[in-house]
């Protein structure tokens, strides 16, 4: 077990080294240059010598590309050519958001879909199962920017002062406020790495207000993220109902669950017990699969629905060319993938001996 | 005796080899139409090919007409008037209603289905030369080749699709051609891999080692020998692929970095009138349901094929 995660964790540097070089080339061969980006029709040759002197990018690339890795391997992602302070910063105070939204996504599609699964496999072609099979059919070829729009439409128009009424824009309501980790828990003294650690779970804002009992504000911000995680969620899960249902089937025909049956165990547990149990490891493997997906949709609803996450962050960097953030967002999001792939994996062989030989 | 058994053996050798080839493809395709799904499929996607084929005798107008220029009164983001649903006869009829530019949205609709089932099919169809190309050769060849070229489709997928295809753009620049391709070179390593494991199979196939004993040359065992053979599950791959690329080429459109106004593309139409919503919801409702409709046509069609094609499946 211990050797097949190393021999994993191993097999994925050259991966990751692959995923530095290939940003680094593609960010530079962007057309058009930042200072002109930056100053309009300010930019004079001389400022622009200064500009690229300041970030860089006078040196050869092989050099900006040294120089960059090694910083890397700090922490340190540069400085924001747009905002003007370190990207690391940025990133801190966007990507919680777009976390939350995908690990809300996650759970909607799991338990959601496992459900649903579960219930059109033993309703087999019943109406229920087909009605499911529909939605899931429709699920999986509904844009994830129209489903978002539509349930905007829905819960902000329609329904507005109804009790099901849902707020279509933004991380919280005007005039609530969360306070940060570092304020409630007395910890502002801290500095350097826990303190960036403790900023980033600070702006979970669902943990946050979780953990310190803020439930009103817990509230609010969870109100403010039903919609963008549904809008998310549905794509992944109309594909774990369908995998769920035909695994199950699958593995509810097999001898060993007519043994069980034989030996007058209960359908509960029958289904649950000897069914469900093997017909998961099919249904881990799509939900880690759907994870890019979760990433995507999350960047993509982030602008519909006026979050600012890592989406939002992308799109205004590539306005600006700012360089060293696109370059930034892009490398934490393919290490965040790869590790999380990895994770999958390892829990595969925890799941699944016959992987571990 | 002899004389009489000759021609009966003749008859039946000759009737087995005409038959064997022409019975194997009316297997599949009945296969496939034994699948509900399928041919659900294949009649949305039909549908919509006749759209796409007449799109300008259906639609009333051309889809850059402002009504504007035509002299036709309207206001911008109209809501859809229908005579037979009861508008009054003296409102000109638009049924999906005018866009904030005063186009007729049911005419742009309708040519959209012309961009979104080129879109469909030349994104996949490149991705999937591409990627069996790739795939056969790392398949074929195995040994270093297959560890370079795999590898470097391992960086590939460790991106989100959706991430690496937006940073191709913004090099290529925002365009439905460039979206198109960072679509399809975003997927490749999904053929590649596809390709790899169904050539490695029928490399090591009797037929094949018999080629080879023959002293055909490498090449040929793999153009004439091989790929035919493997083809078949990146085919299947690619039916349903092309649902995937149209919504993520939408998406692409939606954000900006696709199709550009005034192009009657469906996702670009949607962000266009996308500050409309509240007001005029059903400029994002059609396009929208148009994306659904025939990104479900595909992945019923891909899905049918996929069961029909899968022997382990065959009941």
């Amino acid at each position: 077990m211990t050797m097949f995660i190393v021999r994993r964790v191993i097999s994925s540097i050259p991966v990751l080294i692959g995923v530095l070089v290939l940003v680094f080339v593609l960010v530079r061969v962007i057309p058009g240059d930042p200072c002109t980006a930056t100053y309009g029709e300010k930019a004079t040759p001389e400022l622009c010598a200064q500009f690229e002197a300041r970030y860089g990018l006078d040196k050869p690339l092989p050099e900006q590309f040294a120089i960059y890795a090694g910083a890397l391997f700090q922490g340190d992602l540069g400085t924001s050519i747009r905002f003007g302070r370190p990207v690391g910063d940025i990133l801190l105070e966007r990507l919680p958001v777009t976390v939350e939204l995908a690990v809300l996504a996650l759970l909607f599609a799991t338990i959601g879909g496992i459900t649903l699964g579960l219930v059109s496999a033993i309703r087999r072609n019943s109406s229920v199962d087909a009605g499911t099979m529909v939605l899931a059919n429709l699920g999986v070829s509904t844009p994830v920017f129209v489903l978002g729009l539509f349930l905007a439409f829905v819960f902000a128009v329609l329904l507005k002062d109804t009790p099901f009424a849902l707020p279509p824009s933004g991380r919280l309501s005007p005039g609530v406020s969360v306070t940060p980790l570092a304020v409630a828990w007395g910890l502002e003294g801290l500095s350097g790495a826990p303190r960036s650690f403790l900023d980033f779970l600070s702006n979970m804002y669902l943990f946050n207000t979780l953990v310190t009992g803020q439930w009103s504000a817990f509230a609010d911000s969870f109100r403010h993220l039903i919609l963008p995680a549904i809008a998310v969620g549905t794509i992944p899960l109309a594909i774990v109902a369908r995998m769920t249902r035909s695994s199950l089937l699958e593995v509810l025909g097999l001898d060993f669950v007519r043994t069980a049956r034989a030996k007058g165990l209960g359908e509960r547990s029958v289904v649950i017990r000897h069914g469900m149990r093997n017909a998961l490891l099919p249904v881990v493997t799509i939900i880690g699969l759907s994870l890019g997906a979760l990433l995507s949709g999350a960047i993509l609803t982030e602008t519909i629905f006026n979050l600012t996450g890592m989406g939002k962050t992308v799109f205004e960097s590539i306005e600006s060319r700012d360089y060293v953030t696109i370059q930034g967002v892009t490398i934490v999001v393919a290490i965040t993938y790869v590790i999380v792939n990895l994770v999958v994996d390892v829990s595969y062989a925890f799941l699944d001996p016959r992987i571990r030989l | 005796m002899t004389v009489g058994v000759e021609p009966v053996r003749d008859l039946a050798a000759d009737e087995l080899e005409r038959a064997a080839p022409a019975s194997l493809w009316r297997d599949t395709i009945r296969n496939i139409l034994r699948q509900r799904s399928a041919v659900i499929g294949l009649i949305i996607l039909l549908f919509l090919f006749l759209v796409a084929l007449f799109a300008p005798v259906i639609a009333p107008y051309g889809p850059d007409d402002s009504m504007l220029d035509l002299g036709i009164p309207g206001r911008r983001g109209e809501a859809p008037c229908i005579h037979l649903l009861g508008c009054p006869a003296d409102r000109v009829q638009h049924i999906m209603g005018l866009d904030s530019n005063l186009r007729d949205e049911f005419s742009r609709i309708v040519y959209g289905s012309r961009v979104s089932l080129q879109v469909g099919f030349l994104t996949v169809g490149l991705s999937i030369i591409v990627g069996s190309f790739i795939g056969a050769m790392a398949g074929f060849f195995g040994g270093a080749a297959d560890n370079v070229l795999m590898r470097l489709m391992d960086i590939v997928l460790s991106f989100p699709s959706l991430i690496l295809a937006i940073a191709i753009v913004t090099v290529l620049g925002s365009g439905l051609i460039n979206a198109q391709m960072a679509i399809a070179i975003v997927a490749v390593p999904i053929y590649a891999r596809v390709m790899r494991a169904s050539v490695l199979s029928v490399r090591e196939a009797d037929f094949v080692t018999a080629s080879r004993a023959l002293g055909e040359s490498s090449r040929g065992i793999l153009s004439r020998r091989v790929l035919p053979n493997a083809l078949t599950p990146a085919i299947v791959q690619g039916t349903l692929g092309i649902g995937a690329a149209i919504l993520e080429v939408a998406a692409l459109s939606f954000v900006g970095l696709g199709a550009q106004p005034p192009q009657a593309e469906w996702g670009a139409m949607i962000s266009q009138d996308r500050n409309l919503f509240f007001s005029a919801p059903h400029l994002i409702f059609f396009p929208g349901v148009a994306i659904t409709l025939v990104v479900l046509g595909f992945n019923l069609l891909g899905d049918g094929m996929r069961d029909a094609l899968d022997p382990r499946l065959n009941r």
